[in-house]
């Protein structure tokens, strides 16, 4: 059977341009800049420099670090937390609680965290009680990794919940039927059946976990340095477009590894802004 | 059996606190007497009267909306007309390859989009502001349209357009009259996921809305780092409630398509 047109060639032309223009040159631009100098001119100096230093390298790796730490205390809080939504009677409303959140501005949750974790805030209180002196938590590490795990747990949620919907009830009275103790239901069965949730979830998290400069300037206390963190620095404080192009570019390599190592499934959860 | 359900039902509900409790607390917050988010000094809604006096907030906020309007409601059809053309792609090749440019911007960080627009629109001198913000808004929401719309159009019967083509309707008559009716849900989620992307997006705008223009996040942004102020939780009260009439909303009209699908169908069947 032959395919139909459903339109004109001209009705694509915008979204044909869309393509050209806001998605192959921005980065084609991103990575030709990261070629410039200050005077732009053409130089292989800000890989150099990038190489070469050792705090760039750090930085990166640094950055990977708090990106993994974030996705893995997500993946222990979300991956109960979905399963049990699931058991529930009107999981469908609770998805939705769960989502909920979400659509909170990002950056209105940070701020209610500043309240929360400053040095006479509600914690610090509750610590008073058992007569802890008032701790320095906000601009902490900890801080940053418990904000950002925070704020990306609804977007773990969601795609693990997914595929426990996808597992057959069948399957999981069929191993329990030859035998299987609960844990070995899960391990052997529920688990392996699962993981394409859990891959779309750890990819949904860890790339924007790379680059939350928002929360590294209002709770991280400027202390936490991710490529997100850098690449704004040199875009709009030091100008130094070059170099942050350089960091770009680290990123979209390093975001290119993610989504090999975690497939091609598309995460269904969107994205963090 | 029973002692595992009750250890789930506590689990969850602690979780459920934890994602609420930062939200509740900025909204409670917002009627305290007081100038800090420390003590609770007694209830007054003279905050929410600050809001309302604030004229450079409220421009802010309408700005907001109107860039959120304009560039989910361009970004749909953009992004509904490139469904089609991804749908109507014979060779699998460059149907994976429209898609998988489709989905650069989604699994993109936000800094990676914001920088390379930044780049962009210096390189052809568009001035930052208003242009250059609506634009990036626009650009971002259109893959998220096609992941909407994709599925719906997926689900459509050839035989239908066949039917209307036996039935002597032209092109535009079978898209205006047979598509669009069958893929509206998905175009009407599309739009409703553009808006909430557009009112959510902080580091997009934040790097491409130069010195002039703000909206809503980036104010949110510039007055947190100046520290607290309880304004800023007035805004957030007025916001959830907006936020939580919008969510319900959505579902329930969802939910009553659902509905009166499956009516229609069931009519099918007798």
């Amino acid at each position: 059977m032959s395919r139909r047109q459903y339109a004109n060639w001209g009705y694509y032309i915008p979204y044909g341009l869309w393509i050209g223009l806001f998605v192959i040159a921005p980065v084609g631009l991103i990575i030709y800049q990261s070629f410039l100098n200050l005077n732009h001119h053409f130089t292989l100096a800000n890989y150099e420099t990038y190489f070469k230093s050792g705090t760039y390298l750090m930085m990166t790796v640094n950055s990977l670090w708090w990106a993994f730490l974030i996705t893995v205390f997500t993946l222990l809080i979300s991956y109960p937390a979905a399963y049990y939504i699931h058991q529930l009677k009107h999981r469908q409303l609770w998805l939705l609680l769960t989502i909920l959140p979400t659509w909170i501005n990002l950056l209105l949750k940070a701020y209610a965290f500043i309240g929360i974790f400053s040095q006479s805030g509600v914690v610090n209180q509750f610590l008073g009680l058992f007569g802890i002196a008032p701790q320095q938590i906000l601009f902490t590490n900890f801080s940053f990794v418990f904000v950002a795990t925070y704020i990306q747990i609804p977007f773990m949620i969601l795609p693990i919940y997914n595929s426990i919907d996808d597992v057959s009830d069948s399957y999981i009275n069929a191993s329990r039927d030859l035998g299987a103790t609960s844990w070995q239901t899960f391990s052997k069965v529920i688990w392996p059946l699962t993981l394409p949730g859990v891959k779309a979830g750890v990819q949904s998290v860890f790339i924007p976990s790379l680059s939350l400069f928002m929360l590294t300037r209002l709770i991280g206390g400027n202390k936490v340095i991710t490529l997100g963190t850098a690449i704004e620095e040199h875009f709009l404080t030091t100008m130094n477009w070059g170099m942050g192009s350089t960091i770009g570019v680290v990123l979209i390599i390093a975001m290119v590894i993610i989504m090999m190592l975690t497939g091609d499934r598309q995460a269904d959860g969107g994205r963090v802004r | 059996m029973t002692k595992r359900i009750h250890w789930s039902n506590l689990y969850l509900i602690l979780v459920f606190i934890v994602l609420y409790a930062p939200i509740i607390f900025l909204v409670v917050y917002s009627f305290n007497s007081g100038t800090t988010m420390d003590h609770f000094n007694g209830f007054t809604l003279s905050h929410y009267g600050e809001l309302f006096a604030d004229t450079r907030l409220i421009a802010i906020v309408l700005q907001t909306l109107l860039i959120a309007l304009l560039s989910a409601l361009i970004s749909t059809i953009i992004g509904t007309l490139g469904t089609l053309w991804i749908q109507q792609t014979s060779r699998p090749f460059f149907k994976n390859t429209l898609l998988s440019l489709n989905n650069i911007l989604i699994v993109s960080p936000d800094v990676i989009i914001g920088a390379s627009f930044l780049i962009f629109f210096t390189t052809l001198s568009i001035p930052l502001g208003f242009t250059s913000v609506l634009l990036s808004h626009i650009a971002f929401s259109i893959p998220i349209v096609v992941l909407m719309v994709l599925p719906r159009l997926k689900e459509l019967n050839s035989s239908m357009l066949d039917a209307a083509a036996d039935l002597g309707a032209n092109q535009a008559q079978i898209l205006r009259e047979v598509i669009i009716p069958f893929i509206t849900p998905g175009i009407f989620s599309g739009f409703f996921m553009a808006l909430t992307y557009s009112l959510d997006d902080f580091a997009v705008t934040f790097f491409v809305t130069g010195n002039g223009f703000t909206t809503l996040s980036v104010e949110i942004y510039s007055r947190a780092r100046q520290g607290i102020s309880l304004e800023i939780n007035a805004l957030s009260g007025l916001l959830f409630v907006l936020t939580l009439g919008l969510i319900l909303g959505y579902y329930f009209v969802s939910q009553s398509h659902q509905r009166r699908m499956l009516k229609r169908k069931r009519g099918v069947a007798k």
